[in-house]
């Protein structure tokens, strides 16, 4: 028989081990799924991890690498701030729509003016429209008491409804022959969110995110807040006793991890898709949980779990054109890695054990 | 001879880095009360665990009128006539009186039946209770008569009671006391389980001592001296706190017309509560768990905010200052649960050190944090409070009650505090760190501040307070000098019976 | 527009169609966290349900069959919720979540072959008499047999947790696990059972929608009712009845926006189709200045440390 004993103190080795670990696994019962869909396993896993760092179209394939793990690590960084203080915004998708139909929509004001002060703008206005969205479930939890989890996710449908009304009327191309979705923002050069340097993948939302997580590491290791928020998610009675105030906390978590989720998606709709449609959102918002757990939910596991998704992503493109391997089994995929973070995770608060015969 | 009831044989239980008992053996006659005396982390509780089938021994057996005895689950257990009050309630708030018993009970009769046994033992045995109340609104001691009425409604051979007292007023003992008595002249044998001697003495027939893990002695408690008996279980010679006589200086803390809501649902709302203590002064603060200690450990502490003036400090309105403004003004509070409210189990103790002494050990600056002076601070507590860890950079869950509570204690000692507030502060610790602790609060006070010691433990006010309280349902008694006060004026002040009379048996 | 199109018999009777996936999600997660425990995960299920339902009933021609198989399918999904959370000790919100991401992939992996396809129909029971009572007829007495299977577990559940052993030892465990443990229950084998339990009734709900309410098989079809079952077990107070009560509540919602739509009210189609969140948004808020019925140890994590 088994038993479990709980550890005197967290395993420091298992906590960084565990997403390893996780991978691992998820690359072999991965590996197994494709097999069953009638894919070769280690062609399968050796396309979407290989492939696009080291294959023959790895120069197309590397910068794409920063333009999927951006919006990741962006949102998902935010995301980490409130797990940490176990205040569960799980509707990013939604706060990135919002984002990108602000950031977008203070660009296209101005349209067809040239000027250096439009970009800002739509920056701040990305990031307001996330923050707006979010500070919904934060106003309703802390005036109401009202499940943030429950009230973000459904901010989603909202926001996704939202969305298809302004592609279909407000933001709609006056020069787009009736076909839904706005001008294309990247033809727009003063409200585009263009590459910095060509080819690089590198645009200001990548810019971004390297300072989020740079911020949030500061903020978690050497800052009074950063303790608060995780001495509220530790043990939230000591962070009464220690004088932190739980509503501003909620606002403070909510609303941060909004902005970013919205800043993210302004950088989106700028950038890489240009345009706001009804379907321009590809679930970045729900992978960033994903992706934070990945992460441990610390900065730096952040970056690399964002850009570890991000590869799975691209990859997972490759295969699907080179393999025919079906989108959803990506999504799957990433669904797994999820599952076996959490079960291994296990490991870092107890020991396993095989319990001694218990005959009296 | 005749068999006894339950023969323990050589019960040996070791968990990792502990052994909680080891070669235990004693019988336990027919009819008779025997007890269980022990420190806290003497093993009383894991023994206790075995005999009622929640824990298996590594080694040694039972034998239950001669038979071997090994119950696999507590079900098997209550089957064979074992019965047990727990020291924390096995109970469930939001369900009702005869549910809850329902639950205790193998195989319980349909709702209206049981109801009407619950009525008529609860006569029968002077224990008063309404099988449809819910069990959040009742007292402490109305917990216990249910807990103790499912143990009755099974007709049990061995009753174990666990610390019954903890939770009573003296007059309530009393009547759990003739409760006992009644049973035991009914042939049903107690194993009860104390550290209180006087009470062992006066109830006991016989005495087992535990002192770690091992059975160290046993007595007849009736002709051995409390003293004899404590030193049996303490194994060395104990310390009394020593008080020097202190002068009071003027009024440090003054709260007057008090009045909150509790923020949890089955707590207790504070009423009118006045009370004064000056500077040098330990007021002591009694009452049965549950009256409204937490309430009152919060509302000084800051966490639970009320009208300004109902809590002055020096003469300056405090009651709407949080717990962060109050440390600065000096008034710190070291509250109850150690795990969980007065420190974050998985965080290191220099994390916990900055917890609460961020601002007079000047550990922040504009919000940054100063590591390294907070390592150092933990590390001055460590070492100023002997506490027994590898270093600051351990998770507080990994050091024992004792050690945490010495931890918890001194970080706000150290802060030097004009006023300190502490609940419970040896609650669950052995005896040598209770006493340095009792010693740390006593010097603390010698050196001018002003001291609330909220406790159930009764003795421990009596020996380091100047003037005694006590919170019944969420009033404060007018706070007296304690020298001269005599238990039945204490048990009064307590609450005396709660409105009981003393059982007719 | 027209509004004197809208029947308002087959409204009421259409409302109870579109009631009856919540009704069974919810009252599935009801046990579950009356149980203590806080999954996440309905939505995940219900829409592995609608999948599994819809394959089986497509392959065998049987709507029964598929509707066993959506209870397996969502039972068996769950049962990655009871290693995460009940051996695994895993957070539970984490692991609600993991659940539904997962299931929302592999029920598009399995439904690839099923988009498109009708499946076969189950008909509506038609009891003589009583079927023919104008108005309370085609109300009350015309509709598939699921839907009388979901009122039939509403209150199946609100008699076992009020009159039954097992009802009064599952509140025991969900109110005070601890103590539960203490007087020898199994704490984990009765949070397995309920978590079993809820991810079946999720599964059956999401087979309803797939095989009865549309029905036909589209990616991502359970469009956030696994969501609204959890906000209506709060709205709820966890009693039964009233899970009923907000079903038809919420149900009529729905049919009532797409009867505006379809009428051509001059509200846009977008923010119609928005109401039904936004109205649980409101109820939520409505609602949660009362929690003291939930389960005192909802969502904490069970481990028998001795």
């Amino acid at each position: 028989m088994i038993v479990l004993e709980k550890r005197p103190q967290p395993s420091k080795a298992w906590s960084y081990a565990t997403p390893l670990v996780a991978v691992l696994a998820t690359m072999v019962f991965g590996g197994l799924l494709f097999a069953i869909l009638g894919k070769n396993p280690v062609e399968a896993i050796g396309t979407i991890f290989w492939e696009p760092l080291f294959g023959e179209f790895a120069f197309y394939y590397r910068p794409q690498l920063l333009v999927k793990g951006a919006p990741l690590v962006l949102i998902a960084i935010g995301l980490s701030l409130g797990f940490r203080a176990g205040i569960w915004n799980i509707g990013a998708e939604g706060q990135y729509i919002m984002g990108a139909i602000f950031g977008a929509g203070a660009g296209l004001a101005f349209y067809p003016m040239d000027a250096f002060f439009i970009f800002p703008i739509m920056v701040i206005a990305g990031a307001f429209g996330g923050w707006l969205w979010a500070m919904i479930p934060a106003f309703l939890k802390v005036r109401f008491g009202t499940n943030e989890i429950l009230v973000s996710l459904m901010l989603v449908y909202v926001a996704e409804q939202f969305l298809a009304s302004v592609s279909l009327g407000l933001l709609k191309n006056p020069e787009g022959f009736g076909f839904p979705g706005s001008r294309n923002l990247q033809s727009y050069e003063s409200a585009h969110n263009a590459e910095l340097i060509a080819g690089s993948g590198m645009h200001w939302g990548v810019v971004a995110a390297f300072i989020a997580v740079i911020f949030s590491y500061v903020l978690l290791n050497r800052h009074m807040l950063g303790f608060h928020i995780r001495l509220t998610g530790e043990a939230p009675r000591a962070a009464k006793f220690a004088g932190v105030n739980p509503a501003r906390l909620i606002l403070f978590c909510l609303g941060l991890s909004g902005a970013l989720a919205g800043l993210a998606g302004m950088f989106e709709v700028s950038g890489p898709s240009g345009v706001v449609s009804i379907d321009f959102n590809v679930g970045y918002g729900f992978t960033a949980i994903i992706v934070a757990f990945l992460g441990r939910l610390h900065p730096v596991g952040i970056l690399l779990a964002g850009g570890l998704m991000a590869l799975t992503y691209i990859g997972g493109e490759i295969a699907q054109s080179q393999l025919g391997l079906p989108a959803a089994a990506i999504q799957v995929f990433q669904g797994m890695l999820l599952f076996f973070l959490l079960a291994f995770d296990l490991l870092t608060n107890y020991r396993i054990r095989a319990a001694r015969s218990e005959v009296a | 001879m005749t068999t006894p009831l339950l023969s323990l044989q050589g019960l040996t239980k070791a968990y990792p880095g502990v052994v909680a008992n080891d070669q235990v053996s004693f019988d336990i006659g027919e009819g008779e009360v025997h007890a269980l005396l022990g420190e806290n982390g003497a093993g009383k509780s894991t023994l206790v665990k075995m005999i009622y089938g929640l824990v298996k021994p590594d080694s040694g057996s039972m034998l239950l009128r001669g038979q071997t005895f090994a119950p696999p689950e507590p079900r098997a257990a209550r089957s064979d006539g074992i019965a047990m009050v727990f020291q924390h309630f096995s109970l469930f708030d939001a369900l009702n009186v005869a549910e809850n018993i329902a639950l205790g009970m193998e195989n319980p009769p349909a709702m209206g039946d049981l109801a009407s046994r619950i009525r008529e033992v609860s006569e029968t045995y002077g224990l008063p209770l309404d099988p449809y109340r819910t069990v959040g609104d009742l007292s402490a001691g109305e917990r216990q008569r249910v807990e103790i009425i499912r143990c009755l409604l099974q007709d049990p051979k061995l009753l174990i009671m666990d610390e019954p007292t903890s939770v009573l007023t003296p007059q309530e003992v009393d009547i759990l006391f003739e409760t006992l008595n009644k049973l035991r002249s009914e042939g049903t044998s107690i194993l009860y389980i104390s550290h209180k001697l006087e009470e062992i003495r006066t109830l006991c027939d016989h005495a087992t001592i535990l002192r770690l893990g091992k059975n160290v002695g046993e007595c007849v408690p009736a002709e051995t001296s409390a003293r004899d008996m404590a030193e049996m279980m303490v194994g060395s010679t104990l310390q009394t706190p020593e008080r020097s006589g202190r002068e009071f200086g003027e009024v440090a803390l003054d709260v007057s017309g008090l009045s909150v809501p509790s923020p949890s649902e089955f707590g207790t709302a504070l009423r009118n509560v006045h009370m004064t203590v000056r500077k040098g002064e330990v007021l002591g603060i009694g009452g049965v768990a549950g009256n409204g200690q937490d309430e009152l450990l919060g509302v000084l502490s800051g966490e639970i905010s009320t009208a300004a003036d109902a809590i002055k400090f020096n003469g300056q309105a405090i009651g709407k200052l949080g717990p962060t403004a109050r440390r600065k003004l000096g008034v710190l509070t070291a509250p109850e649960e150690r795990l969980g409210h007065a420190a974050a189990p998985d965080m290191s103790l220099t994390e916990n050190a900055l917890l609460t002494g961020s601002i007079r050990e000047g550990l922040e600056s504009n919000g940054f944090l100063k590591w390294n002076e907070t390592k150092e601070f933990a590390e001055k507590i460590i070492s100023a409070f002997d506490v027994r860890t590898p270093g600051p950079e351990n998770a507080a869950r990994s050091l024992s009650g004792g050690n945490l509570q010495k931890f918890v204690i001194g970080r706000e000692v150290l802060q030097n505090p004009d006023v300190l507030v502490v609940n419970q502060p040896t609650w669950g610790v052995d005896a040598a760190a209770a006493a340095s602790i009792r010693q740390a609060i006593l010097d603390l006070a010698a050196k001018g501040t002003a001291v609330i010691c909220i406790s159930q433990d009764l003795d421990e006010l009596m020996e380091i307070s100047d003037s005694f309280a006590a919170l019944n349902e969420g009033r404060l008694s007018a706070p007296r000098e304690t020298t001269g006060l005599t238990v039945d004026e204490i048990g009064l002040m307590m609450g005396g019976a709660h409105g009981m009379e003393v059982a007719h048996v | 527009m027209d509004l004197g199109e809208i029947n308002p018999v087959l409204l009421v009777a259409s409302l109870m169609v579109a009631a009856t996936p919540l009704l069974l999600a919810a009252i599935g997660e009801l046990v579950v966290e009356k149980a203590g425990v806080l999954n996440l995960g309905v939505e995940g299920m219900m829409i592995v349900g609608a999948i599994s339902g819809f394959a089986i009933s497509v392959e065998t021609g049987s709507p029964w069959l598929g509707f066993i198989a959506a209870a397996i399918g969502g039972a068996v999904l769950s049962l990655l919720f009871v290693l995460l959370t009940q051996f695994a000790l895993a957070n539970q919100v984490a692991s609600g979540l993991a659940l539904t991401l997962f299931g929302l992939g592999f029920s598009a992996l399995m439904g690839q072959s099923y988009v498109g396809i009708k499946p076969p129909s189950m008909g509506d029971i038609h009891i003589p008499l009583l079927s023919d009572i104008p108005v309370a007829g085609p109300i009350l007495f015309q509709h598939d047999p699921i839907l009388y299977v979901g009122i039939a577990i509403i209150a199946a559940v609100w008699a076992t947790l009020k009159y039954t052993r097992v009802g009064l030892i599952l509140r025991a465990v969900g109110e005070n696990h601890d103590a539960a443990h203490a007087l020898g229950y199994k704490v984990i084998k009765i949070r397995i059972m309920a978590i079993l339990f809820g991810g079946a009734c999720a599964g059956l709900g999401g087979a309803y929608i797939s095989l009865i309410r549309v029905p036909q098989w589209t990616e991502g079809m359970t469009a956030g009712v696994g969501w609204i079952a959890l906000a209506l077990v709060v709205f709820a107070s966890w009693k039964p009845w009233r899970v009923l009560l907000g079903a038809y509540l919420f149900g009529g919602i729905t049919v009532l926006q797409l009867n505006l739509q379809a009428a051509g009210v001059a509200i846009p189609v977008e923010y119609l189709a928005m109401s039904p969140y936004i109205i649980t948004i409101l109820v939520l808020v409505i609602l949660s200045a009362d929690k003291s019925s939930a389960p005192a140890s909802l969502g904490r994590t069970f481990h028998a440390s001795l």
